[in-house]
């Protein structure tokens, strides 16, 4: 079957990309665009830690197809820091030791940023079910809900 | 800590990890994420049955796919003799492991590898897998441990006679090998009890879960030489076992470790890597082979299902006299369960005269069975740690206290063998028992439990080394990959010695070429092993720097001292010259000698056995049989905590392991012996939303034989949570679970079968 032609928006840059009609986001954006920063754990949805934004809503990449993309904008890890200057949440992960191995965290960090922008001010409890469609099997994760935490904090202070 | 900040400039601090900046924006590269040019897709074929011989395979459709470049089967790898062989760490029998990664003559367990196929795309490749023919003949099947000993079972291995009995069974069965261990003399010691308490213990298999699945891209050239990037816990484990299994040299294969999606000890062993190395060799490109969740629920892990009978004696004042336990664990399809660890790790916490410990390794029609955290000592530590609490209510006293009576201290001697030297139990549980929580109220269907646990921790093979740049920063190389944060501690460690900034120092994991011989990262081994290798190392790059300065100030290089980073003259006789930096000794090199560089090669002596105590406090809802963990607090002797926050981590992490393991987690099997539940949805980890933060206490008492006092950490804190959480369940509600997961429907069967009694008055 041919390819479609894909035209969107990836971290505020326009891209362009041939897909196959049953690929998943996910698929296009590691294999297609080559950000392999969001990650398949699962490929049902379980997971997580192929969070990203679609439309300004947090969507499992592995459960969307890739043609679904067509003139949407696409939220990454990638797209998540300002050139140099880190996320606050990135940088409160680093310094609350909120991940181990890692796979997990490109999709937390994802999942996380969309409470915050939504709710500055988060529970303890609404941060942990926010995240509980984010799997972590290293942390328990009591750290990344600290860092979830520290970060809403800082950007209280500053907002 | 107040005692490592005294002390120590780096060590006991808790700085951003090296990687650290790479795995919070996307960049770092995981298994999966590897590609090359001209690579094909590999998928496997995967045995639909249980238990079936496998009377032929016809890739003849397959092959006619366009795109399809290679299909292998068992007939592409070399048929291995049976037996054990010496490889690096220890002895390994690589027939089953070649079985087990290609199916030869039967398939053993539903998931089993049948075949593989490789494709120029994924679709090509999937189309092939359902074209290929395999002639299946389906044979009776076992799944229970217990079933599986039955001696009309149905039989997984023809030549499979029991080791470890005399004399030697005249028929084959199941059961692969019978170990003991045994102290003084069991006998007596019961009959010094006053109290004897016992019970049967069941656990079902859980798996590793890392979220990472398994991931290899192999390159096979014309003249051999082999190149394979992978997620693992070891590449050189990868390079010899994939060696053996295609029957190569090591020297063919050169194997580049990615990052890895945590592991657990289920990638202490290979699976896909020699597969997509026969495709790759037959095909002629490189192959990447990336396995599917439920492939990874089928195939691979998961930790043995388990039985456990414990009997324990005391006399009425509460001095354990006897303890006995026997422990039935499956392996899975091929021999191999950590029975032996856990007959070993069961009563190591405490110190008892009489002691039996007998295991059996069973095989069953399931995967075979990889390493999980402490492998096999959470299952013996929930029947003893079970038997303890049920000994504390009978004698009437606090079960802490009760651990604390019998504690292993300095001199015991374990069972299994050693007399311990330093360790820290005792305080573990003095730390638990003065805790605030230990003390906190409780409301309405909550209970309390405590539990410890033991590991032995390990060394091994390991190297090192640590290069100077010419700009006097400093590169690790670090032979181990990193699964929770390693390169931060051996950054700390190699700042510590040398007395330069943190910062300065840039650890790397690098291939199977560019760093002599480590074993695995596993047996909580690394911050231990090569941590000792790279304070060794260090150690001789200051020697060089000594040596260096005595060169420039043309004097005796024992004049030289190396304080804070810089060389000084050891006293005003030697003369007076104004300190000499790493900066600017590495600067001046090439004029005094060349590079600067310190590698250690060692086999790592001296280990810390680790033990840790919990806390935790339930809420069972008598409706549902759900339990909500509300507190838990998990503490440890640690040696000391190199970077506190990832030894915290470890500590939380394998506690949450272990609530899952209680309260959740299991492998479910069909009638028919197939997985029903190979997904994250029907197979559930614990969520954020399940659990309250972890508490945890890090207790020091330093192992003198390594330069920094550490003791491995990862594996101790998934062993009491087992027994923490069912005892608390039991304090909650009154009712023991013997049978975890203490899921809600077994958990409600239970507390309604509890009840009948009173229904029928």
């Amino acid at each position: 079957m041919a390819k479609r032609h894909v035209t969107t928006t990836v971290n505020g840059e326009p891209r362009e990309f041939l897909c196959e009609v049953d690929q998943t986001l996910l698929d296009a954006l590691r294999d297609e665009l080559g950000l392999t920063g969001s990650k398949e754990g699962c490929g049902s949805g379980d997971c997580g830690a192929c969070s990203v934004m679609l439309d300004g809503r947090l969507v499992c990449a592995c459960l969307a197809l890739a043609v679904e993309a067509e003139g949407r904008e696409v939220e990454t890890i990638e797209g998540m820091a300002e050139g140099e200057r880190l996320h606050p949440l990135q940088r409160t992960f680093l310094e609350e030791a909120a991940l181990q191995c890692g796979i997990c965290t490109p999709g937390f960090l994802v999942a996380a940023k969309a409470l915050l922008d939504r709710d500055l001010d988060p529970s303890e409890t609404e941060i942990r079910y926010w995240l509980a469609g984010n799997l972590c099997r290293c942390t328990g994760y009591d750290k990344i809900v600290r860092a979830v935490q520290k970060a809403a904090a800082e950007m209280r202070a500053e907002a | 800590m107040s005692d490592s900040a005294s002390r120590f400039k780096w060590v006991g601090t808790r700085p951003v990890r090296p990687d650290g900046l790479d795995k919070v924006t996307g960049r770092a590269n995981f298994g999966a994420d590897f590609t090359m040019p001209g690579m094909l897709v590999g998928r496997i074929v995967r045995s639909p049955h249980a238990h079936a011989r496998i009377a032929g395979i016809d890739a003849s459709a397959a092959l006619a796919v366009p795109g399809v470049k290679a299909v292998v089967t068992a007939e592409d790898f070399p048929e291995i003799p049976d037996g054990e062989l010496m490889v690096g760490e220890g002895p390994m029998n690589f027939r089953d492991l070649s079985c087990n990664v290609m199916a030869r003559d039967k398939a053993l367990y539903d998931g089993h590898a049948v075949a593989a196929v490789a494709a120029t795309s994924r679709a090509a490749a999937e189309e092939a897998v359902d074209r290929i023919r395999v002639d299946y003949e389906v044979l009776p099947h076992v799944v229970d441990v217990l079933e599986a000993m039955e001696p009309d079972a149905p039989l997984l291995h023809e030549t499979m006679f029991t080791e470890g009995v005399e004399p030697k069974p005249e028929r084959p069965s199941n059961v692969a090998s019978r170990c003991e261990f045994t102290l003084g003399d069991l006998d007596s010691g019961f009959a010094a009890a006053d109290v004897v308490v016992e019970g049967e213990y069941v656990t079902e298999a859980v798996h590793q879960g890392y979220i990472e699945p398994h991931a290899a891209v192999a390159s096979v050239g014309e003249d051999g030489q082999c190149t394979v990037w992978c997620s693992s816990q070891g590449q050189f484990m990868v390079r010899a076992y994939c060696a053996k299994l295609l029957g190569m040299e090591n020297s063919q294969i050169r194997v580049t470790p990615s990052e890895i999606g945590g592991g657990f000890g289920g990638k202490t062993t290979i699976y896909v890597e020699p597969v997509a190395l026969a495709l790759s060799r037959k095909a002629g490109r490189p192959v990447k082979i990336v396995m599917d969740r439920d492939e990874v629920f089928r195939a691979t892990g998961p930790t043995s299902s388990a039985h456990v009978k414990v009997r324990v004696g005391a006399t009425r004042d509460g001095k354990i006299t006897a303890g006995d336990a026997e422990l039935r664990f499956q392996a899975g399809a091929f021999s191999g369960s950590h029975v032996q660890l856990g007959c070993m790790c069961g009563f190591a916490p405490y110190d008892i005269d009489n002691v039996r410990t007998v295991g059996y390794d069973v095989v069953v029609n399931r995967p075979k069975c990889a390493a999980y955290r402490a492998p096999g000592a959470p299952m013996a530590a929930f029947g003893v740690e079970s038997a303890l609490d049920d000994l504390a209510e009978k004698l009437g006293m606090d079960p802490l206290e009760l651990r604390l009576a019998n504690a292993a201290r300095e001199g015991t001697k374990a069972a299994y063998g050693p007399k311990f030297r330093e360790i820290g139990y005792a305080e573990t549980v003095e730390a638990a028992l003065s805790h605030e929580h230990y003390r906190a109220k409780l409301g309405p269907n909550q209970g309390r439990g405590v539990a410890s646990g033991f590991w032995f921790n390990i060394g091994g093979q390991t190297s090192a080394a640590l290069h100077i740049n010419e700009d006097g920063t400093a590169v690790v190389v670090d032979p181990n990959p990193d699964i929770g944060g390693s390169r931060a501690s051996m950054a700390i460690m190699a700042a510590e010695v040398l007395g330069i900034d943190y910062d300065r120092v840039r650890p790397i994991v690098p291939d199977t070429s560019s760093v002599p011989y480590s074993d695995m990262t596993g047996g909580s081994r690394v911050t231990f092993s090569v941590g000792m290798a790279v304070v060794e190392a260090g150690q001789k790059v200051i020697e060089e720097l000594r040596n260096r300065a005595a060169k420039i100030w043309d004097v005796d290089p024992d004049g030289v001292v190396w304080e804070n980073g810089e060389a000084r003259p050891a006293s005003s006789n030697v003369g007076e010259f104004e300190p000499l930096s790493l900066t600017a000794l590495a600067e001046s090199s090439a004029k005094t000698g060349g590079p600067i560089s310190g590698q250690a090669t060692i086999n790592a002596r001296g280990v810390g056995p680790g033990f840790g105590t919990h806390v935790c406090d339930v809420e069972v809802d008598p409706e549902t049989g759900g339990v909500t963990v509300l507190r838990y607090t998990a503490v440890q002797d640690v040696g000391r905590a190199i970077h506190p926050s990832y030894v915290e981590g470890q500590l939380q992490g394998g506690a949450v392991q272990g609530i899952g393991w209680a309260l959740n987690e299991e492998y479910v099997y069909s009638e028919a012996g197939t997985l029903e539940n190979p997904g994250f949805l029907d197979y559930r980890v614990p969520v954020a939303s399940d659990l309250p933060m972890i508490d945890t206490v890090l207790v020091e008492v330093p192992n003198p034989r390594h330069p920094y006092g550490v003791r491995g950490v990862g594996e101790v804190p998934i062993v009491p949570p087992l027994a923490a959480v069912a005892n608390a369940i039991y304090h909650a509600c009154g009712t023991r679970m013997n049978h975890l997961p203490a899921s809600p429907p077994r958990l409600l069967a239970a507390l309604d079968a509890a009840k009948l009694p009173e229904a029928a008055d």
